[in-house]
């Protein structure tokens, strides 16, 4: 508790909570696919900062480590899922979650 | 040590024709079939004959070991061969006369596409039969009585797209069942008694026991339920019912199952187990009665039968009847003199009925018959010489084995003068309706139509046309000449006790029966042999008579006595009876019970509820399913609240 004292845990832990929450109201609430993308970013950057806060406060490196495993992850993700978002918009011609509802039964 | 006679090799010799002919048979010309089909079993006959000259009573009996079967803890069941004097009777008999209706088939179906069949058929039958006779234990024996069933089925339903054909073969089969399964339990009673079904073991232990005077004890149950199996195989009240359908079969298979052989089984059984019968008198006089009745109630019915082999399947029950009337009143030598001297005059009778349908043209009414003498006179003759044998004409094989059955009955120990006298009548019955029989066949005038039309009915082996009924080839007459010298001379064997003398030391530990006898007055017996030669020459006068002196008497009885004569006539209603009281609630309780309320209401209620719900289901679940994204991002979420929602309230560990 040398350096980074100056700001406690739990205002981290809520920024991180409030991120969190945002992600999934977007999630939910959006119909625009690079929306709901990006609000699965935030989520996964809220999920993120927990993780760091948590380590620092801690001091174990195992948060850290897994922040960057989330980080790769989620790169990795996002160009599967973007690739996947040009190939529907090029098929369907519309990026609306509500009219891409083929899979059903 | 007795030297090994290679027993097994006289079962499977049959077995190999058969496999020969079953097999390959379709491909084969009639010839080979006919040569492979003879070989064999007459290869088997040779080696019973040199069987016999070298066998040795002293040495007897003899044992020979295959291969080990069953052998639980101490129980053995082996492959296991024993010959010893009454299977060698048994052997002779079997194959002798099996192998000259072997000869006589070829003849008889030479015209039968099925031919190559109905040789592999009796070719297994003599594998079972003698599977039957020379078994050492009663497993063994089971085999052989189980196999002769199959076979006895297979030919029974030879022509098997002929309905009635069809179905007489099912009846037998499941009447045996019945039988059969008297039989098991005798066995099973027999393994938890004594633990172990081989003869001499057997045997050994039994003569050991007391003679159960008084109750039902454990060998008078097994000896009852041995003769429900015998009375099943050997057609007996009242499990008879099954042999007269049989006649739906080909003559050569009613000669040899159901007259000479096979339905002897259940004598040759009772005979064999002769120790337990012994030692159980209650059951030994529920053989007799059963006998006796079976006697004089399937002689009354031969007497109005007008299908001329209804008439010889009657007559054969009535005859089995006589022979366990004999085991019953613990004379099996007389009963299994009886047994041999049957096969003879049955047989022929059979194979001569046989003769006579196939002049014909298949016809098997008497009453389109008559005057048959003239256009087949050997087959006169030799079915004269066995009607004149069972019906116990002095000199005839039939009258020695008849009438050391009727003395025995009188005067053994377990007799009684009730036995003969019903037996007596049972003989003048019996004469009555074989000439019966022998007048409106061969006597008179021939009443069958004479154009083609005869063979539109009936006998399925006959394509050729007919005209006037016509003598039958040599190949069919040759069996039954040398039958026909058999029933006259087969019964002089028994003059002076000799037969007797030679199965004494298989039934040497019966209650000496000819002891008795020697000591009762010959006077009496005399008389008795007198009486019942008499009721013979009754039968015969009555039936001369009536069928060939006054031809119009007949029908003017049968309207007198018109109840009485519709009963007879119509078999007593036996089969009507059991249709109403066993068949009937089987078939309603199969329909009704089993089928409408277990395999419906329940097993298919079952099965079909099961996936009625396994659908209604997942047919609600699957609108879950919707195919919109953020439906499912909400279930995620919502499970996702539930779950923290949890491990707040109720703690994380």
């Amino acid at each position: 508790m040398t350096s980074v004292t100056a700001i406690p845990l739990p205002y981290y832990l809520i920024l991180s909570g409030i991120l969190f929450v945002c992600g999934v109201l977007g999630f939910l609430i959006k119909r625009n696919i690079i929306t709901i993308f990006m609000s699965i970013e935030l989520m996964l950057n809220g999920v993120n900062l927990s993780f760091v806060a948590f380590a620092a406060h801690w001091h174990v490196l195992s948060g850290q480590v897994f922040v960057f495993f989330v980080m790769v992850v989620a790169a990795a993700e996002a160009a599967v899922g973007l690739a996947i978002i040009i190939a529907v918009y090029r098929t369907r011609e519309t990026l609306n979650v509500d009219q891409v509802n083929l899979l059903k039964l | 040590m007795t030297p090994n006679l290679y027993l097994w090799l006289i079962p499977v010799l049959p077995l190999a024709g058969a496999a020969i002919n079953g097999f390959f048979g379709r491909s084969f010309s009639k010839k080979t079939i006919s040569a492979v089909a003879l070989f064999f079993p007459g290869i088997a006959f040779l080696y019973a004959l040199d069987i016999a000259a070298m066998f040795s009573s002293s040495a007897a009996p003899y044992f020979c070991e295959l291969a080990p079967w069953i052998r639980a803890g101490a129980f053995h069941a082996d492959f296991a061969f024993y010959l010893d004097q009454l299977s060698l009777v048994m052997l002779l008999v079997v194959t002798g006369v099996g192998f000259l209706i072997h000869i006589y088939s070829v003849g008889y179906m030479a015209d039968d596409d099925g031919y190559y069949r109905f040789m592999s058929y009796l070719n297994l039958f003599m594998f079972f039969m003698l599977t039957l006779i020379l078994a050492k234990n009663y497993l063994l024996m089971f085999i052989g009585w189980e196999g002769v069933g199959l076979a006895s089925y297979l030919l029974i339903g030879f022509w098997f797209i002929k309905d009635s054909a069809a179905s007489a073969g099912k009846k037998a089969f499941i009447v045996n069942r019945i039988g059969d399964f008297g039989f098991l339990i005798a066995l099973f009673l027999l393994i938890k008694h004594f633990g172990t079904l081989d003869f001499t073991k057997l045997f050994e232990q039994i003569a050991a026991q007391p003679v159960e005077a008084a109750g039902i004890g454990t060998l008078t149950s097994i000896g009852l339920l041995l003769m429900v199996g015998a009375a099943g195989k050997s057609a007996q009240i009242p499990l008879y019912v099954w042999l007269p359908d049989a006649m739906e079969g080909p003559t050569p298979v009613s000669a040899l199952i159901h007259a000479a052989t096979m339905v002897t089984a259940g004598v040759y059984m009772v005979a064999r187990s002769h120790a337990i019968f012994e030692r159980a008198p209650g059951a030994l006089t529920v053989v007799a009665i059963v006998g006796t009745l079976t006697a004089l109630f399937a002689a009354t019915i031969g007497i109005c039968q007008t299908d001329i082999k209804k008439v010889l399947a009657y007559s054969t029950v009535s005859q089995l009847g006589y022979m366990f009337m004999a085991c019953g009143v613990a004379a099996f030598s007389a009963g299994i003199f009886h047994l041999m001297t049957h096969a003879f005059f049955k047989g022929l009778l059979f194979l001569a009925a046989g003769s006579v349908i196939h002049g014909v043209g298949g016809e098997q009414d008497m009453r389109k018959m008559g005057g048959l003498r003239q256009y087949m006179p050997v087959t006169f003759a030799t079915m004269g010489i066995a009607t004149l044998a069972i019906a116990g004409i002095p000199g005839l094989a039939g009258f020695f084995s008849k009438d050391e059955i009727l003395w025995k009955a009188y005067s053994s120990p377990y007799g009684s003068w009730i036995y003969w006298l019903i037996g007596v009548v049972t003989a003048f019955i019996t004469s009555f309706y074989m000439f019966r029989l022998m007048y409106m066949t061969f006597a008179g005038d021939y009443r069958g139509a004479t154009a083609s039309a005869a063979h539109a009915h009936g006998d399925r082996s006959h394509g050729h046309g007919h005209g006037e009924p016509h003598e039958s080839p040599w190949v069919m007459l040759g069996p039954l000449v040398v039958l026909a010298i058999l029933s006259v001379f087969g019964g002089w064997i028994g003059v002076g006790g000799r037969f007797e003398h030679f199965l004494a030391p298989v039934f040497q530990s019966a209650p000496a029966a000819d002891t008795v006898g020697e000591t009762a007055s010959s006077g009496v017996e005399h008389l008795l042999m007198a009486v019942s030669i008499v009721a013979a020459g009754l039968g015969w006068i009555l039936a001369w008579l009536l069928y060939s002196r006054l031809p119009k008497l007949p029908g003017v009885i049968a309207e007198a006595f018109g109840s009485l004569y519709r009963a007879v006539a119509n078999k007593y209603y036996i089969d009507e009876l059991y249709a109403v009281l066993f068949v009937k609630p089987v078939v309603d309780g199969s329909s009704a019970i089993l089928w409408k309320g277990v395999d419906q209401g329940i097993i298919d209620a079952i099965v079909n509820n099961a996936a009625d719900a396994a659908r209604h289901t997942s047919d609600n679940l699957r609108h879950m399913q919707s195919g919109n994204l953020r439906s499912y991002a909400g279930w995620v979420a919502a499970g996702g609240a539930v779950v923290i929602a949890y491990m707040i309230w109720m703690g994380v560990r």
